[in-house]
């Protein structure tokens, strides 16, 4: 529904109540990013624990979601239990077009239930029901009951949680519709925290369009970009994991805990391989004709006379670097069973894989044991892993339990904080040089997806930190506002701020869409002072030796010019953070 | 005359782009569900998608069933639908053996027209038209068309 204000639904796990808040500041935040960040200053403590039970758990879309292709993510907000600091992670799949079709533009869940729940809600319904009896379920068979148990089949999102989110660790992700996460920065734990096991997003409801026939001109325009040009090859074809090769033959691969920079034998887990003997079948999120979603299978031998089991399982490019690449293992099929145990667990894959990674090196050089591990880890040695992710799932000793909370936070606890490869969460799959690192380190989502930084090391040019931290900060503007819209990133080279500006304009969002540059800088502030006011303090931030080590195409990172860009980029954000307008 | 068919669903993604289409450009709203094709998981997105769409059929059982004459038989198959004279009573989506008419929560029907302006938003080409040539009553020959 087109409208100047949001239209939320809060629920109270608590007091077991729900009701619809109209709030303002369409035109000051957009959606998405922008309202989750609202919603987060009107309805969180900023001085509370993540678990604080009055806490809100917050999922949002944007103005655009739905009326254009690839409007087609949401974002999930809260405050995290890996740093205690406000946190957004984005995901696709279904639930941003349920979400639309429930006629919301947010819901805010705050309170804890008394017993386990899933939270059904669409157009004309919500409920909360009791689901104690599927606690300690994994995410797949979770999943299969509850898509029994509530109406709506393809026009309803399912977001639920696996034994690590119920545990509340860190590294918990949120499973939405099987294939898609809201992976980073402990979502799953907010969930498990409040008694929360899945939420079933029923789209229901249907809206007039604008009378008129420039909007579905413009889609029919954009449509055709979108699809009719080579654009989006690289997102269908192969997909992200196209990156695993183009990263190594660049040297800007991480391998074996950072240890190294590409590999000979890559070649096993390059995109061109999984598509070759792994790949299955596409799927796409809803409202999106591009279909990245790339789904392989694993097969299991679970009985001498040949008797196999198989499931499905979704990777990408970062899955495949953090359990792949970063643990030795570069056997696609062995990889594929490894991201099948994380998902089942309900673990962030990225977090989970480069934790184990720092595990491994630990244990080669005799900080820990296997007392700690309990299996044998070595790089390449994908059984051990395996095993590994369901002992960081359910923090079986207190080793796995510390490591949980972050390589970084295991570093601190048994030594080895050089080759904790953390960049304020967790590094993403990119060792493209210090842009990149810094980027991350310093980023309001720790996420490879703040900016793109690992594009700008690329670029040929003069090394200046100041022009650097400018381009991160101008390039995480335009990725806000696109966040607030809310667009799927891949989309980025088509929906620029013009593209954008017609968009909003042919639904009536005209003060929106004559304010794109003012609203993107808002949304910009408004995180970042966010993000301070939890706790936030840049300069506290330090990037591991591990990540001076490194060595590229270009040669070694030149650690006084990554000092310099960390300093400037600080300064920055810390301007923008604090500027009160 | 033309009838939509989905030879091709094993190809479908669940991009719903389909649904949106025929929403946006027949009924002139943004829905999945007003839409003359809905797609459907067979089970979990781990199964594949099903399209949820009319078969054409003639004699259509939905048009035996309208109380009010609301629905009448399309040439070559289908159904034409005269709102006016529907009193949302629902007895087409019950008489359809495969749920291919939507009920909105006002009971306003919703479903295939056969204008196929859905085909060409699918990414996979997993919809077509197909010529319905109708020489003499009970004689259809089909013909595929691009």
């Amino acid at each position: 529904m087109i409208r100047d204000y949001f239209r939320v639904l809060t629920i109270d796990l608590t007091a077991g109540q729900s009701t619809i808040v109209e709030v303002d500041g369409r035109n000051e935040v957009a959606g998405g990013s922008g309202l989750a960040a609202l919603l987060f200053n009107k309805y969180g403590q900023k001085d509370g624990q993540w678990d604080d039970p009055s806490q809100p758990l917050i999922f949002t879309i944007g103005p655009l979601t739905g009326y254009f292709p690839l409007m087609s993510k949401t974002v999930c907000a809260f405050k995290s239990p890996y740093h205690n600091q406000y946190a957004e992670s984005h995901a696709g799949g279904r639930s941003a077009l349920a979400l639309r079709f429930a006629d919301l533009d947010a819901v805010v869940i705050t309170g804890k239930a008394a017993k386990p729940v899933c939270i059904s809600l669409g157009s004309r319904h919500i409920e909360i029901k009791d689901v104690h009896y599927l606690w300690g379920m994994d995410v797949y068979t979770t999943g299969k009951y509850l898509r029994h148990m509530f109406s709506g089949s393809g026009h309803r999102s399912i977001l639920r949680i696996g034994p690590a989110g119920e545990r509340c660790s860190p590294m918990a992700g949120i499973n939405a519709d099987s294939y898609r996460h809201f992976g980073r920065l402990g979502g799953g734990a907010v969930m498990g925290s409040k008694n929360i096991k899945g939420i079933a997003i029923q789209g229901d409801a249907a809206f007039l369009l604008p009378d008129n026939n420039a909007y579905p001109k413009l889609f029919e325009e954009v449509y055709k970009q979108l699809t009719d040009t080579d654009m989006m090859t690289k997102y269908h074809n192969l997909g992200t994991p196209s990156n695993v090769m183009v990263l190594n033959d660049l040297k800007a691969l991480p391998v074996r805990n950072l240890q190294q920079t590409s590999d000979p034998n890559i070649s096993g887990i390059s995109g061109e391989k999984f598509a070759e003997v792994a790949l299955l079948r596409n799927n796409a999120c809803s409202g999106c004709p591009v279909g990245c979603i790339h789904i392989g299978f694993v097969r299991e031998r679970f009985a001498e006379d040949n008797r196999y089991l198989y499931r499905q399982v979704s990777y990408d490019h970062e899955p495949i670097f953090a359990v792949g690449a970063m643990l030795g293992v570069l056997d696609c099929f062995k990889v594929l069973d490894i991201i099948d145990v994380v998902e089942r667990m309900g673990l962030d894959v990225m977090s989970a894989g480069v934790a184990l990674a720092w595990a491994t090196e630990a244990l080669e050089k005799g900080i820990i044991s296997e007392a700690e591990t309990i299996v044998p880890m070595r790089f390449g040695y994908a059984g051990g892993y395996k095993e590994g992710m369901l002992h960081l799932a359910m923090g079986t000793n207190e080793f796995y339990q510390v490591l949980s909370r972050g390589a970084m936070v295991a570093a601190e606890r048994y030594n080895g904080k050089d080759f904790a490869c953390v960049l304020g969460q967790e590094m993403a799959g990119y060792a493209t040089g210090e842009t990149f690192f810094v980027g991350q380190a310093l980023g309001l989502r720790h996420s490879h997806l703040d900016s793109s930084g690992y594009s700008y090391d690329q670029k040929p040019g003069v090394k200046d930190a100041s022009v650097a931290a400018e381009f991160l900060v101008r390039d995480e503007q335009g990725r806000v506002f696109l966040t607030s819209m809310l667009s799927c990133l891949f989309a980025r080279g088509v929906y620029t701020d013009e593209l954008l500006h017609r968009c909003l304009n042919s639904l009536g969002y005209d003060q929106l869409a004559n304010s794109i540059p003012q609203v993107s800088r808002n949304i910009q502030k408004l995180r970042w002072r966010t993000k301070f006011e939890t706790g936030y303090d840049p300069k506290s931030v330090s990037i591991p030796k591990r990540f001076s080590e490194v060595v590229t195409w270009k040669g070694k990172i030149d650690t006084e010019y990554m000092q310099a860009l960390k300093d400037e980029y600080a300064k920055k954000i810390t301007e923008l953070g604090l500027d009160g307008d | 005359m033309k009838v939509l068919i989905a030879p091709r669903m094993e190809r479908c993604i669940g991009c719903h782009s389909c649904s949106l289409a025929c929403a946006r450009l027949v009924h002139k709203r943004l829905s999945w569900d007003t839409a003359g094709i809905r797609i459907r998981t067979s089970g979990g997105l781990s199964t594949g998608f099903e399209a949820k769409t009319c078969l054409a059929c003639d004699p259509a059982p939905c048009v035996l069933a309208c109380p009010t004459c609301a629905y009448s038989q399309r040439k070559g198959g289908g159904v034409i639908v005269r709102k006016k004279l529907c009193i949302r009573c629902g007895a087409c989506a019950k008489a359809c053996p495969v749920d291919a008419i939507y009920l909105d929560p006002t009971g306003e029907p919703f479903v295939c027209i056969h204008c196929g302006r859905c085909v060409k938003y699918c990414p996979h080409d997993c919809l077509d038209t197909k010529e319905v040539v109708t020489d003499a009553p009970g004689s259809e020959q089909v013909k595929e068309t691009q």
